[in-house]
């Protein structure tokens, strides 16, 4: 069977208030779906209803051609994941070992530019390149899905270049994206949704 | 009965009249069973009128500990069924038990006071109910202290359950304890024969202290629902 | 490597990082001075009420770890990460208090050696007591996981943690108490051991359930 996302009538509640309703979308492998809409709409919490995270209040969300959905799915959030005194190489080491199999440190180092940084412990990384080694997790262990929340956020111009390259080279694989945006990621969406539009 | 109790429109209603029922049982009850129990059931032959106490102190203890066990049945239920009003249940069980467990203590220690010649014995029962009183109390501080209800409902339903688990162990390991420490010479005031004159009185304790439970709790949840549709409302009305 | 391993060396290695796990060992041996301080240095009274409290010295250090033990985790995403590993998330705390469990719990029960002698145990008890604490160590930190885990987002929640878990801590205290006094050693360690298998058996399981729903 085919990869293929399908979210139906999804609503989604945090602590006690509705954040929207009836939202739904199919996508395929190649796909990239864009998330938009104000703060506080609910991008983020659809993003961790489709990884599982939380449960919606209604609706369903179904995954096609995968066996274990949360084993085919990458979550990149506001948070990067990065442990201060850990280096920026043992950050890689772990999540090979977290997610199991994959590529090998130092080219998912090089994909996203922090093949000098390696040494360095994660704290003196800047936001940008916090996010970048992040980025670095979506390729450690090979995914079909990646759910990412605004990307872009702290990334450099050559830093979002890079990201485009990451999200074309993924779904030239047959891969699915789901990201959350506030302005132009650079690939072109196969289809965009407003969440929250209609309150 | 079970789904009844479960849609909460139709527990208000319920407990509209069940609530102010159970605290005029719990009054009646009380009426009657403490001027039994402190002034016309007889004195024990050993202990002469100290024994009155045993009155209060015993159904709260018992007590105390069902209502621990009454918090972990609506724990699971709220878990596993994701049912609001169990949550709620349980919620409004603690203050309720912990007051209970606290009463325990103190009728407990009063009672030491002239029979052991203490304040307080670090007797096995009463140091079990300690402990209870402090999973009471640390189960009341996980639930005020996380301010989303439903998360925090769900936590302490963890945490209820674990208490539950550990219970019996606790209750083994402080029996080991005591035994250990204080051979078996201690007089132990609840004997295997109690008189019929005595169990009468303390029956009616027993239900007095039932009913008052019921209606606390009755009236606790109603006050929970209360608050939950106020907060709704607010939330409702900030989302337009 | 496995994702157990990958979680247990990197706590693990951040709890020894800086010398963060030396700072328990301090707070152990800093409340272990304290008893003489208030029971008086009389070496009787000592020897007849002084081992005993090695227990709560250890108690108390081992609690004053468990505040950032996940609350790290949540608030910096690792948490996400976890819940996505082909892992289990029971398997994966298990694994962070087994890294715990040798940072800082063994070092603790080695400690309660020296701390043990100078309360005046005898000698011969020592090993007992040492080995006891051991186990006791792995009850605390079972229960410890709970506490930790459902107060993972109450901010200064060091209070909360220790009433939540004190009661817990009341069987291998009232057995490791026992073995520190050398009564009915061979049974208090077995009970021990009990407790210690009985918590991290029940405590992953019960700590990656508040864990799921601190991340929803």
């Amino acid at each position: 069977m085919p990869l293929r996302l399908v979210a139906e009538d999804v609503s989604v509640a945090r602590g006690g208030r509705l954040l929207f309703e009836g939202v739904g979308f199919v996508a395929d492998a190649g796909d990239l779906v864009e998330l938009r809409g104000a703060n506080g709409s609910g991008k983020t919490s659809l993003l961790r209803a489709i990884a599982g995270f939380l449960r919606p209040r209604a609706g369903r969300i179904a995954f096609e051609g995968v066996e274990e959905p949360p084993l085919a799915l990458h979550y990149l959030g506001h948070l990067n994941a990065l442990k201060g005194a850990a280096s920026v190489r043992s950050h890689l080491s772990h999540w090979l070992g977290l997610f199991g199999g994959g590529i090998d440190e130092d080219v998912a180092l090089e994909r996203v530019g922090l093949t000098r940084q390696a040494k360095l412990p994660a704290r003196v990384l800047s936001q940008g390149q916090g996010r970048r080694l992040s980025l670095a997790r979506l390729l450690i262990a090979p995914r079909p899905i990646w759910l990412l929340d605004e990307p872009a956020a702290a990334l450099d111009v050559e830093g979002r270049a890079m990201l485009c390259r990451l999200i074309d080279a993924h779904r030239a694989e047959g891969g699915l994206v789901v990201a959350a945006v506030h302005d132009v990621l650079g690939p072109t969406p196969s289809q965009t949704l407003q969440i929250g539009a209609t309150t | 009965m079970l789904s009844s109790f479960a849609n909460p429109a139709r527990f208000m209603g319920f407990s509209s009249w069940a609530a102010p029922a159970l605290a005029l049982l719990a009054v009646a009850l009380f009426a009657i069973g403490l001027p039994w129990a402190l002034f016309v059931s007889p004195a024990d032959y050993q202990q002469g009128e100290t024994v009155r106490i045993m009155y209060v102190h015993v159904p709260a203890a018992s007590f105390s500990m069902g209502i621990y066990a009454f918090m972990g049945a609506a724990s699971f239920i709220g878990l596993v069924w994701r049912h609001v009003l169990a949550d709620i249940a349980a919620r409004s069980a603690a203050p309720i038990g912990a007051t209970y467990a606290a009463l325990c203590l103190l009728t407990g220690s009063l009672w030491g006071a002239p029979t052991w010649g203490t304040w307080w014995e670090w007797d096995g029962r009463l140091t079990s109910m300690l402990v209870l009183f402090l999973i009471y109390l640390g189960y009341i501080g996980l639930w005020s202290s996380i301010e989303d209800e439903e998360r925090a409902a769900k936590l302490a339903a963890i945490l209820c359950l674990v208490g539950l688990i550990n219970l019996p162990i606790i209750k083994f390991s402080v029996d080991w304890w005591s035994t250990l420490h204080q051979p078996a010479s201690i007089f132990r005031a609840e004997g295997p024969a109690i008189h019929a004159s005595m169990l009468a009185p303390l029956a009616v304790m027993a239900g007095a202290y039932a009913a008052l439970f019921g209606a606390l709790l009755l009236f606790n949840m109603r006050a929970a629902i209360h608050r939950r549709r106020i907060e709704a409302a607010r939330l409702r009305a900030g989302a337009t | 490597m496995s994702a157990f391993a990958v979680t247990f060396r990197r706590d693990f290695a951040l709890m020894w990082s800086g010398g963060g796990a030396l700072a328990p060992l301090g707070y152990f041996l800093g409340a272990t001075m304290l008893v003489p301080l208030a029971m008086g240095p009389d070496r009787a009274l000592l020897a007849a009420a002084g081992p005993p409290l090695v227990w709560i010295a250890a108690a108390l250090a081992v609690l004053a770890t468990l505040e950032r033990l996940f609350q790290a985790d949540l608030e910096d995403g690792a948490l996400d990460q976890m819940m996505l590993s082909p892992a289990p998330l029971e398997v994966l705390v298990f694994a962070k208090g087994a890294a715990l469990w040798c940072a800082v719990g063994a070092p603790l029960a080695l400690a309660g050696a020296p701390a043990a002698i100078a309360l005046q145990a005898p000698l011969a008890l020592v090993p007992a007591v040492v080995a006891s604490l051991a186990l006791g160590m792995a009850a605390f930190i079972g229960m410890g996981l709970v506490g930790a885990a459902v107060t993972a987002s109450v901010k200064r929640g060091g209070v909360l943690i220790a009433l939540i878990v004190l009661p817990f801590f009341a069987p291998p205290i009232i057995f490791g108490a026992a073995v520190a006094q050398g009564e009915a050693v061979t049974s208090a360690l077995l009970i021990l051991a009990g407790c210690a298998l009985g918590a991290c058996a029940l405590g992953p399981i019960a700590a990656a359930a508040a864990l799921r729903l601190q991340a929803e």
